[in-house]
């Protein structure tokens, strides 16, 4: 058996990443935010009101996330 | 749950013959215009899918290979896939031909939204939230059960999709998680009942007809694209309405629970909807190019019905039909 290899992130087109497998990720402040679920999206038009979390706002306005 | 009480013949045929009883020659196929809005017709609907979920107490477990009655969800079933057909057929032909992904972010953006999100944020009373709270339970109480039933009908990378998001859906391995235990918890919290299938009686025909239309894709196989199409569009309407209602019960405050209840679907849904679109169903297209149409068919029956249920709540507290949103 081998050990998976750290968080598996993935770019999801004109929406967030979606990171599974990771316990934290960096906060609006810098700060490591826990993570308790398998999969998260994070966001990256932060435009959302939950960051580093994605709340489907990307939908609204037509211009692509940016990293 | 307990059988429902009937509601004219249809429904009332479904549950004699559920019972065991005489319930005779068995009603002529409704008419399809009329069957969206017809009460007692989507109830009968909504047992004979029943039988294959959690089933009724007082109904013997193999009532749900009886003949007679899956004869007669047949009938049911034929002009209701019709009007699901009609359901903004026009808006979907172009579509097909595009990226699925493409077809299905066009078909969300364009969704019709009464505002009932809003509505409950901004305006609900208490006992309007409640009301919202019971008549959703007819699905949420069962939330997430009819897609896994497509679990063994798609393979690869789209079975594996689907998992994740059940997964999800069941709790990730937590059983105080469970979203359809969180609903119960939420109705308990509230002072009402929260049992599985407990205000199906007080159900109205728009609610439903949006889960009926839900567990006709999800049981037959033939309807697979749909069923996956459903959920993508499902999941990708349901975070920031799900913000808004959770605000609602901050506003009403309402207990705990209910706020967690919604709460808990703002991230996860955000994750769902990524995985419903591209992983579900731009994989199965892939796989079945075939099946674009369907998935979009299911998409927006998803968003058409989902529409028409918000408005008949909606409706129903103005006291009035108001400006309704049609069927297209």
């Amino acid at each position: 058996m081998t050990l998976e290899p750290g968080p598996r992130v993935t770019a999801c087109e004109d929406g967030p990443l979606l990171v599974r497998g990771a316990d934290q990720w960096p906060g609006p402040d810098g700060e490591p935010v826990r993570i308790d679920r398998p999969v998260v999206a994070v966001c990256r038009c932060l435009r959302s009101q939950r960051l580093p979390w994605c709340d489907g706002t990307h939908k609204f306005g037509a211009s692509s996330p940016k990293d | 749950m307990y059988l429902p009480q009937s509601r004219g013949p249809y429904s009332g045929w479904v549950r004699r013959r559920m019972l065991g009883m005489d319930a005779g020659r068995a009603p002529a196929a409704p008419e399809p215009d009329t069957m969206l809005d017809d009460p007692d017709v989507q109830l009968a609907l909504w047992m004979l899918y029943e039988v294959h979920f959690q089933g009724f107490e007082e109904a013997e477990e193999g009532i749900e290979w009886d003949l007679g009655l899956l004869a007669f969800r047949q009938v049911l079933e034929v002009p209701f896939e019709t009007v699901l057909r009609d359901v903004g057929a026009p808006l979907r032909r172009p579509r097909a031909t595009a990226r699925i992904v493409d077809g299905l972010r066009d078909l969300i953006a364009q969704a019709p939204d009464p505002g009932l999100a809003r509505f409950l944020q901004r305006k609900a009373n208490a006992d309007q939230f409640v009301d919202f709270l019971k008549q959703r339970s007819v699905y949420h109480l069962k939330e997430a059960d009819a897609h896994s039933f497509v679990l063994p009908r798609v393979r690869g990378g789209v079975k594996v999709a689907l998992a994740e998001v059940q997964y999800d859906e069941y709790g990730a391995g937590r059983v105080d998680r469970l979203h359809q235990d969180l609903f119960a918890k939420a109705l308990i919290a509230c002072g009402l009942d929260g049992q599985y299938g407990r205000y199906v009686d007080s159900a109205d025909a728009a609610t439903l007809a949006s889960s009926n239309a839900l567990s006709l894709f999800c049981l037959h196989r033939r309807h697979r694209g749909a069923a996956l199409g459903h959920l993508a569009a499902f999941e990708s309407t349901s975070s920031i309405p799900c913000r808004r209602i959770s605000q609602g019960a901050e506003r009403l405050e309402l207990p705990g629970e209910v706020f967690d209840y919604f709460d808990e679907h703002v991230e996860a849904d955000a994750v769902h909807e990524q995985i419903a679109v591209t992983d579900l169903c731009g994989a199965l297209v892939v796989h079945e190019p075939e099946l674009a149409t369907d998935v979009l068919l299911g998409a927006e029956v998803c968003l058409q019905l989902g529409a028409r249920a918000d408005q008949a709540l909606l409706d129903r507290w103005a006291g009035e039909t108001g400006p309704r949103w049609e069927v297209a």
